[in-house]
C-alpha cells in the first residue's frame, strides 16, 4: 500500500496543518437523538451547505436515552464556524452543540489498527517501534502484524509513518473521539 | 368522525384526522391516490375539515403558502406516495425559503414493502429531508398521534417551516392509540422567544445616540402576528426613524406611514437604499441581509453599526456581521425595546436625525417609480397602478404574484397597509406561485378581493389551478402583465448577454380570454390605456374568477435596479427619474455577471 507524506490531505482523517488563510479547525461535539435518518441529516447539512468534514465519529452513547454521540472536526473561518454550530444545533433532534476546541481544554483521541507484513529485521523493527508507541499486537502471523494504536491524530499518523519502510499494508482508522477535560459534562 | 369516539384506539387513518382536528385544522389541500386511501375514507365520513381538491401536487403547497401567509395558521397538504410527493418539492422548499409554517402529509407504500422499488414508491425521506425543517417517517401506528402533534409544534414555533410527515399504507390502516396535542413538543427543539435583557439595552443605547438611523424589517415581522406589526410601528413612532422593508416584509408598517421609504433591494426603491448605504445604526427586525438585499457585500451599509434581531440564530452572522445580535422573536423583542426606550427618557439625537430626513428628502425627490407614459401602449407600471387604485377604492385586498418583472411592478406600485396582504414567493422565486397561493387565500378570505398579478410565462406554469377556483367558487382574479416575453429574463440577457434573447419571449401564447371562458371563468383584455380602469372595474365587479390579458409594453425594464455584484450607491434608474436612458448593457461587469 502506497500512502505519500501529503496526499492524506484528500482524506476525511487528515488532520495536518494545512488549513488555507483565515481557517481554523474545531472539533464539535453534537448530542442528538438516535433515530432514524439523524446522522444523515447532519451530514446532509455538512455536504449541502459546503462545509468541510475532516473526521466524523458517532455511535450510541446513552443506551437507555437513545442519545448518540456525533463527534465532527472540521474547518472554516470563525464565520463559517459560527454558521456551522448554528445551522447544527436547529436540526430538531440535535440537542446540543459544543465547540470543544474554543470552549476550555478537551482531549482527542483515536484508535487505529495497523496491518503491517515483515520478516526478519523489519519484523523486529516494528515490534521495536510498538513498543515505542505503548501500541498492541491484537493479531500476528509468522509473516504479519497487526497493531491497535491509540492516542492524538498526530501520534497515529507518526506511528503510520514509521510502519510504512516496515512493511505497511492497511490502515483503518476510527476518526477522532473528543471530550472536554474537568468535571463538567454536555 | 373516528368510528370509536369512545376509545382512545383507532385506525391510522382515524388518527390522522382526529388529530388534525384537534390541531384546529379547518381546511386541507390535497389529491389523493393510492397511498393515501385510508385517510381519504376518514376524509369522505366527517365534515369538521374542508378538503380542497387541487389539480397538481405543487398547487397544493401554495394554496397552503397562501392560506398560511394570509392567515397566520399553518398550511396542511395530503398527497399521495411517490409522484405526489415529489410534485410538492417545489413548494416545500419555497416554503422553507420563506419561512412559512406547513404541514405536509404524504402516504408512503406500506412498511414492509418499503426499499423494494414497489409501486409509486419514491424515499420521500431523504428527497424532502433538505426541504423541510423536519420531518418524519412513522412505522407504528402508536406513534402516529404524538408525531402529527410535534409536526405542528415544530412547523410554528421558532423560525417557521415546513414539516413533512411520511404514512406507510399499513401504518393508515392499523389500530394505535391517540393522544391529545397538550404538552407534546420534541425534546431537542426549544426556540428561545425572550431577547437577551442587555443586548437589547445595549441596542436601544446605539438608536439613542445614531445619526443616520434605518429600520430594516422582514418577513420575520410578518410571521410574529399581527402584535408585533403593531409593535413597530409604535416603535417608528416613538423614534422617528425612517423605515424600509424587504419584499417579504411588505404591509408590516403601512405604505402610507410618513416614515416608510418604500422597499429596499435589487429593485427596491432608490430612497431606501441609499439610505441602507448611507445609515450609521441599521435596525434589523426579522430580515436576512439576502443577497437581493445587500448587493455587493464588502460595500454593504460600510459604516454602519448592524442591530439584528431574529429568531434563528443560523441568520444571525451569515451574510453579514452584527454588531448587536439579538436572538427571540421579533414581538417579544420589541415589545422590551419599546419598554426600555421609553423608560431611558425616549431619547434620540433630533437634530442630527432631522438632518437625515433632509438628506432623504432629496433621495426621494428622484421620484424613482416615475416612468415614461403612453397613450396608445399600457406601460405595465401604468397597468399595475391602475390595478392598485381601483383596489383601493375596492377596499379590503390580498395580492399574490408569479415571479419575474410584473412582481417586482406589483412590490413597488401596490400600497400594503397591513400584514398578511401580500404573499408572494420571495426566497426561491418560484414561477407559478401565484395562482395556487390566491386559491388559498380565497379559501381563508371568501369575501375578499384577491388578486394574482401574474405574468404570461408563470401563469401558464400553474394555470390548471383555475379549475379548482371555478369547483370551489373563488373569485380570484388573475391580472396577467401579458408582455408575451420571459420578461426578466430578456431584461438580464439586455443587460449581460448583448442582447441575444435566448427562449426568452412566450411563443404560441394561447387566446387568454377563450382560456378564461373554456375553465369556466370570466376573461376580459385589454389593450388601451383609455380603456384600462373601465376593464379593470369589470374584472373587479364579475362574480367569479376572471383571467385579466392585460396586453403592455413588451420591453419595458425594471427600475431602479441594482446591478449584481454593484453597490448599493450604484443603482441604475429608469430613463424619466435618471434624466435622459443609460446604456445599461455595460451595467453589469464580468465578475458581476456570475451571480444571479
Ligand atoms: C420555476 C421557475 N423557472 C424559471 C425561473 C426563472 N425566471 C425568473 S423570471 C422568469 C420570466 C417570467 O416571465 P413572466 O411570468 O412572463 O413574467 P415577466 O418577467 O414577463 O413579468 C423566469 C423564466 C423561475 N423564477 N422559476
Ligand atoms: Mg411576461
Amino acid at each position: 500500500m502506497e500512502l505519500k507524506r501529503g496526499s492524506s490531505s484528500h482524506s476525511a482523517y487528515h488532520l495536518g496543518p494545512a488549513l488555507k488563510e483565515g481557517e481554523e479547525r474545531r472539533t464539535l461535539s453534537v448530542l442528538v437523538d438516535n433515530e432514524a435518518g439523524v446522522l444523515a441529516r447532519v451530514i446532509g447539512l455538512f455536504s449541502g451547505r459546503g462545509y468541510n468534514i475532516e473526521s466524523l465519529t458517532v455511535a450510541e452513547t446513552d443506551h437507555t436515552g437513545h442519545r448518540s454521540r456525533i463527534t465532527v472536526v472540521t474547518t472554516g473561518t470563525p464565520m463559517v464556524l459560527e454558521q456551522i454550530k448554528a445551522q447544527v444545533d436547529r436540526i430538531v433532534p440535535v440537542h446540543r452543540v459544543r465547540d470543544l476546541t474554543s470552549e476550555g481544554p478537551s482531549v482527542e483521541r483515536e484508535l487505529a489498527l495497523v496491518k503491517v507484513a515483515n520478516v526478519g529485521d523489519h519484523r523486529v523493527e516494528s515490534l521495536r517501534v510498538k513498543d515505542a508507541f505503548r501500541a498492541q499486537v491484537v493479531d500476528a502471523s509468522l509473516e504479519s502484524f497487526v497493531f491497535e494504536v491509540t492516542g492524538s491524530p498526530e501520534k497515529i499518523d507518526a506511528f503510520i509513518d514509521l510502519m510504512r519502510p516496515l512493511g505497511l499494508v492497511d490502515v483503518s482508522r476510527t476518526g477522532v473521539a473528543a471530550i472536554s477535560r474537568g468535571p463538567e459534562g454536555m | 368522525m373516528p368510528t370509536n369516539t369512545n376509545s382512545n384506539t383507532m385506525t391510522g387513518a382515524e388518527i390522522v384526522i382526529k388529530s388534525l382536528i384537534d390541531q384546529g385544522v379547518e381546511v386541507v389541500f390535497g389529491y389523493p391516490g393510492g397511498a393515501v386511501l385510508p385517510i381519504y375514507d376518514e376524509l369522505f365520513k366527517q365534515n369538521q375539515i374542508e378538503h380542497v381538491l387541487v389539480r397538481h401536487e405543487q398547487g397544493a403547497t401554495h394554496a397552503a403558502e397562501g392560506y398560511a401567509r394570509s392567515t397566520g395558521k399553518p398550511g396542511v397538504v395530503l398527497v399521495t406516495s411517490g409522484p405526489g410527493a415529489t410534485n410538492a418539492v417545489t413548494g416545500l422548499q419555497d416554503a422553507l425559503m420563506d419561512s412559512i409554517p406547513m404541514i405536509c402529509l404524504t402516504g408512503q407504500v406500506p412498511t414492509f414493502m418499503i426499499g423494494n422499488d414497489a409501486f409509486q414508491e419514491a424515499d420521500t425521506i431523504g428527497i424532502t429531508r433538505p426541504c423541510t425543517k423536519h420531518n418524519w417517517l412513522v412505522k407504528d401506528t402508536d406513534d402516529l398521534a404524538e408525531t402529527m402533534h410535534e409536526a405542528f409544534y415544530v412547523a410554528t414555533n421558532g423560525r417557521p417551516g415546513p414539516v413533512l410527515i411520511d404514512i406507510p399504507k399499513d401504518v393508515q390502516f392499523a389500530s394505535g392509540t391517540y393522544v391529545g396535542p397538550r404538552g407534546v413538543k420534541p425534546a431537542g427543539y426549544q426556540p428561545r422567544v425572550k431577547g437577551d435583557t442587555a443586548a437589547i439595552q445595549a441596542a436601544v443605547e446605539l438608536m439613542e445616540g445614531a445619526e443616520r438611523p434605518l429600520f430594516y424589517t422582514g418577513g420575520g415581522v410578518i410571521n410574529s402576528g399581527p402584535h408585533a406589526s403593531q409593535l413597530l410601528r409604535d416603535l417608528v413612532k416613538a423614534t422617528g426613524f425612517p423605515i424600509t422593508s424587504t419584499l417579504m416584509g411588505l404591509g408590516a408598517y403601512p405604505a402610507s406611514g410618513d416614515k416608510w421609504l418604500g422597499m429596499l433591494g435589487m429593485h427596491g426603491s432608490y430612497e431606501a437604499n441609499w439610505a441602507m448605504h448611507d445609515c450609521d445604526v441599521m435596525i434589523c427586525v426579522g430580515a436576512r441581509f439576502d443577497d437581493r438585499i445587500t448587493g455587493r457585500l464588502d460595500a454593504f451599509a460600510p459604516n454602519s453599526k448592524k442591530i439584528h434581531i431574529d429568531i434563528d440564530p443560523s441568520s444571525i452572522n451569515k451574510n453579514v456581521r452584527a454588531d448587536v445580535p439579538i436572538v427571540g422573536d421579533v414581538g417579544h423583542v420589541l415589545e422590551d425595546m419599546t419598554r426600555i426606550f421609553r423608560s431611558r427618557g425616549a431619547k434620540t439625537n433630533k437634530t442630527a436625525v432631522a438632518k437625515w430626513w433632509g438628506e432623504i428628502g432629496e433621495w426621494q425627490a428622484v421620484k424613482c417609480f416615475e416612468y415614461e407614459g403612453s397613450t396608445d401602449l399600457i406601460k405595465p407600471q401604468y397597468a399595475v397602478e391602475r390595478l392598485a387604485e381601483a383596489m383601493k377604492k375596492h377596499g379590503d385586498y390580498y395580492v399574490t404574484t408569479e415571479v419575474g418583472q410584473h412582481q417586482m411592478w406589483a412590490a413597488q406600485y401596490i400600497p400594503f397597509d397591513a400584514p398578511n396582504r401580500w404573499m408572494t414567493s420571495g426566497g426561491l422565486g418560484t414561477m407559478g406561485y401565484g395562482v395556487p397561493a390566491a386559491v388559498g387565500v380565497q379559501i381563508a378570505h371568501r369575501d375578499s378581493l384577491v388578486v394574482d398579478v401574474a405574468g404570461e410565462a408563470s401563469f401558464m406554469m400553474t394555470m390548471q389551478e383555475m379549475s379548482t377556483a371555478v369547483q370551489y367558487k373563488l373569485p380570484i382574479k388573475i391580472f396577467i402583465l401579458n408582455n408575451e416575453r420571459l420578461g426578466m429574463v430578456r431584461q438580464w440577457q439586455q443587460l449581460l448577454h448583448g442582447e441575444r434573447y435566448s427562449s426568452s419571449y412566450s411563443e404560441a401564447l394561447p387566446d387568454f380570454v377563450k382560456l378564461g371562458e373554456a375553465f369556466g371563468c370570466g376573461g376580459i383584455r385589454c389593450d388601451k390605456p383609455g380603456e384600462l380602469d373601465d376593464a379593470i372595474a369589470e374584472m373587479i365587479a364579475y362574480d367569479g374568477p376572471v383571467i385579466f390579458d392585460c396586453l403592455v409594453e413588451k420591453h419595458e425594464n425594471c427600475f431602479p435596479m441594482i446591478p449584481s455584484g454593484k453597490a448599493h450607491n450604484e443603482m441604475l434608474l429608469g430613463s424619466r427619474a435618471s434624466g435622459g436612458g443609460g446604456d445599461i448593457s455595460k451595467a453589469i461587469e464580468s465578475d458581476g455577471a456570475v451571480l444571479v
